[in-house]
């Protein structure tokens, strides 16, 4: 019985999810078409030939879509960069995730990232080692650099009850400046330039790769693992989803909430810190201050999207990384501006997140299913 | 946790966590500033320097000397008072914290303007007059969260706000060729995206943090479309001039500063004073936070809760699409990617540090606003590197919020959904 109506739910949640995908792909498609040349010069003779104009509209819309799917999963290449893209959004995606659990919302991934690329990347290009040793050492050089990074918000929140939504943007910019300030100095410059450009990260610290995708991306599904065990079976992971519903229960009940929000950002930081690792150490790129570009914010829309729980979170990092280098291929190919992926992205989340609204737009019969996140607000 | 002392003359001395950890806080704050205000003292030998109250008038100088001893010396006795836990509460040490910001501020400046050794040295120009212009927009995006979070509402997505705001008003004054009507598209913009907000949150319970960052997201896709869209010269607006108001702009220091500005900053004056007055003197206010701290309590007595709510959203929106109008008519022109450039997230901050109060809000908005000034300033001269000026805003805030305003007590209400039943 029970888990005939567990199926029942599940059933009820991913009709909800589809419907939510559908609504987003059909407003991203009004957009195609309103941005594809041929479909413009049709509108004049909209009513005399109406034809014309949704001829070319799917031609549009179809083209667009079809350029994305191939660029992000139609050849071995091509799923070999959605997985590379991926690899950095599910792990600074895990380490929102990881937070949202403990009730701290975690906006300072960019910035944790920023520092553990720094520090790490340093030990990648200006150590000489041989090959695992390096490698290891220049990983654990960006995971302490992002705990360092969310250890301070954390403690900051746990000792002196600063907000953390405050403490992570602010650090966020100061992390920034820092990596700025760095890269103006030789240490950090290739030698003989004067650019804000670092060396190119050793070969003996870089992630072997295989089929031409590098091993990092196991080590980010490994990672995921990870959370969901410290998260659903270890006693840490009680702690923190307890602190997380109420921290004065949780208080009552002897746990520390001090410990937690300090222990949660250090995890979160170091999470972090391992998508910083996907950056400079498995892509391999050298430091400039575009380096994160914005996947430390992408990460809090990918933790929403999967909900804050591991296996949603891998799902969505997957999806917006597929979505980005689809998107790329798509302006390539086809002229679609690639900037309506990131509409599409914010649309999906959107409805996915809104349940309520998908139900009552589609007609759905209330059968529980598609629920919200916990809606919480600013006290903790 | 209680520490209960019994002191010599058999008075029992009864001290709780949280006052232990105000001392040290204020300990360590203070002991900072003290160090500091010691070294620039003491590694500044020419404490002459040279200013300039505005920016058409003459260079004077200044012999800050005694200043920088001065300084130490308040910071010296803040860090005493701090050490036998005598720093009052209330406004009188609201008074000693801004006294000791002020010294620090102070000698921090001698001590940068100081020791300059070439020929003709940069004055310090007056930075009140910037401050007014750089808060501007930080002070709406806090007046929007303050109104949307008053009610009830968690408003994460000023920065999105702002940035459709700047788009708009760009658009809207170069179609029209007014920078005037640019403001109206700002504002209309602003509305609109509010409209999203206030369908989702209120008519379907969405979480409200996560809908903030997903607006964010969209109002930066969406702005980024249609910048990469429409043809460059519907994006080359006019920017707003200068109007001095007569009289007023004549007083000394005071006049230049807050009556030699452009039409966005007198707005900002009257969405300040407006929404201090609405919130707290008329019977909307009222009700507003009523529904922000109680929202079942006011359905009792006959308030419609999403109703208000809807009009705090709205006119919240209202206010932050104009502060975005800053980022383009309002200074530099034409709409560039990501033209807020994170200046909603500081307006969020803001507001919690002014304890969801539009006043306490501006202040914190015009802390921001004159370090954005004085990092500006200070560009010029090489005493620190300018990478690490550009923090300091942000290290400020930090100093402060962990210092200073520790936990806050937001609306009880405030991203609580309210389903009548």
């Amino acid at each position: 019985m029970s888990s005939l109506r567990m199926t029942a739910g599940w059933w009820a949640s991913a009709k909800v999810t589809l419907a939510a995908f559908a609504i987003a792909l059909l407003i991203g498609a009004v957009l195609i078409a309103f941005s594809d040349e041929d479909v413009v010069e049709t509108l004049p003779n909209l009513f005399t030939y109406p034809g014309d104009f949704f001829v070319a509209a799917a031609d549009a819309i179809g083209s667009s879509y079809w350029a994305m799917l191939k660029g992000s999963l139609g050849s071995w290449h091509a799923i070999a960069s959605t997985l590379e893209r991926s690899a950095p959004l599910i792990c600074a995606g895990l380490g929102v995730t990881f937070a949202f659990r403990a009730g701290l919302f975690n906006i300072g991934a960019q910035g944790q990232m920023t520092i553990a690329a720094l520090i790490g990347g340093y030990v990648a290009f200006a150590w000489q080692l041989p090959a695992g040793l390096h490698l290891l050492c220049a990983l654990v050089a960006c995971l302490i650099g992002g705990a360092l990074w969310g250890g301070v918000a954390g403690v900051l929140k746990a000792q002196a009850g600063a907000h953390e939504v405050i403490t992570t943007i602010m650090l966020n910019y100061v992390a920034a400046s820092v990596l700025l300030y760095a890269l103006s100095k030789d240490a950090f410059q290739r030698p003989g330039s004067d650019n804000a450009l670092s060396p190119q990260p050793l070969d003996t610290a870089r992630f072997p790769s295989i089929g031409g995708v590098h091993l990092g991306v196991l080590l980010a599904l490994l990672a995921a693992v990870l959370v969901w065990w410290v998260l659903d079976r270890s006693t840490l992971g009680f702690e923190l989803r307890a602190v997380g519903a109420n921290p004065n229960a949780a208080r009552t009940a002897g746990m520390s909430t001090t410990v937690v929000y300090t222990v949660a950002m250090v995890i979160a930081g170091a999470l972090a810190g391992l998508a910083a690792a996907m950056n400079v150490l498995g892509e391999g790129n050298a430091l400039s201050p575009t380096l994160v570009g914005s996947i430390g914010f992408d990460a809090i829309t990918v933790a929403l999207l999967g909900r804050a729980s591991p296996v949603g979170t891998v799902l969505a990092g997957l999806l917006f990384g597929a979505m980005s280098v689809g998107g790329v291929a798509m302006q390539a190919s086809v002229g679609t501006p690639k900037e309506l992926t990131a509409v599409i992205q914010a649309l999906i989340v959107l409805f996915v997140a809104a349940p309520t609204f998908v139900k009552a737009l589609m007609r759905f019969k209330d059968q529980g299913g598609g629920t919200t996140l916990l809606a919480k607000g600013w006290g903790a | 946790m209680t520490a209960a002392a019994i002191t010599e003359e058999g008075t029992v001395d009864i001290r709780d966590r949280a006052d232990v950890v105000r001392q040290i806080r204020q300990l360590v704050v203070f002991a900072i500033v003290a160090v500091l205000t010691l070294v620039f003292w003491l590694s500044t030998e020419d404490a002459v320097i040279p200013y300039r109250l505005g920016e058409g008038e003459d260079v004077s100088t200044f012999d800050g000397a005694v200043a920088l001893v001065l300084c130490f010396l308040l910071a010296l006795v803040a860090l005493g008072l701090a050490a036998v836990n005598r720093v009052p509460r209330g406004w009188a040490g609201t008074l000693i914290y801004l006294a000791v910001g002020l010294a620090f501020v102070l000698s921090f400046l001698i001590w940068s303007y100081g020791d300059q050794m070439t020929e003709t040295p940069t004055a310090l120009l007056n930075p009140l007059p910037g401050t007014v212009r750089l808060s501007t927009p930080l002070i709406l995006g806090a007046m929007a969260g303050c109104l949307c979070e008053r009610a009830g509402v968690i408003n994460l997505a000023i920065e999105g706000q702002m940035l459709v705001g700047a788009y708009f008003a760009a658009l809207a004054a170069t179609v029209v060729s007014s920078a005037t009507f640019g403001l109206v598209g700002g504002l209309v913009a602003g509305v609109a995206l509010s409209v999203l907000l206030g369908f989702f949150a209120l008519r379907y319970q969405m979480n409200q943090v996560v809908l903030g960052v997903v607006l964010i997201a969209l109002a930066t896709g969406l702005t980024d479309f249609l910048l990469s869209q429409l043809p460059r010269e519907l994006n080359e607006p006019e920017i707003l001039q200068r109007i001095a108001i007569p009289v007023l702009s004549d007083i000394p220091l005071l006049g230049p500063t807050l009556f030699d500005q452009n039409l966005l900053v007198y707005l900002m004056y009257v969405a300040v004073a407006g929404s201090t007055l609405l919130l707290f003197e008329t019977r909307w206010g009222l009700r507003v936070r009523a529904v922000g701290e109680h929202p079942k309590a006011a359905d009792t007595v006959g308030i419609k809760v999403n109703r208000l709510r809807w009009q705090a959203v709205l006119l919240g929106g209202a206010m932050a699409g104009l502060g975005g109008a800053y980022f383009t008519v309002g200074s530099t022109g034409s709409f560039d990617s990501n033209a807020s450039a994170g200046n909603g997230f500081i307006a969020l901050a803001a507001v919690i540090m002014g304890r969801w109060h539009p006043i306490g809000a501006t202040l914190s908005a015009c802390l921001f606003g004159f370090c954005f000034t004085l990092q500006a300033q200070l560009a010029f001269l090489d005493k620190i590197p300018g990478e690490l000026l550009r923090a300091s805003p942000y290290l400020v805030t930090l100093i402060a919020v962990a210092g200073f305003v520790g936990r806050v007590r937001p609306p009880a209400a405030d991203g609580e959904p309210y389903v009548k039943g």
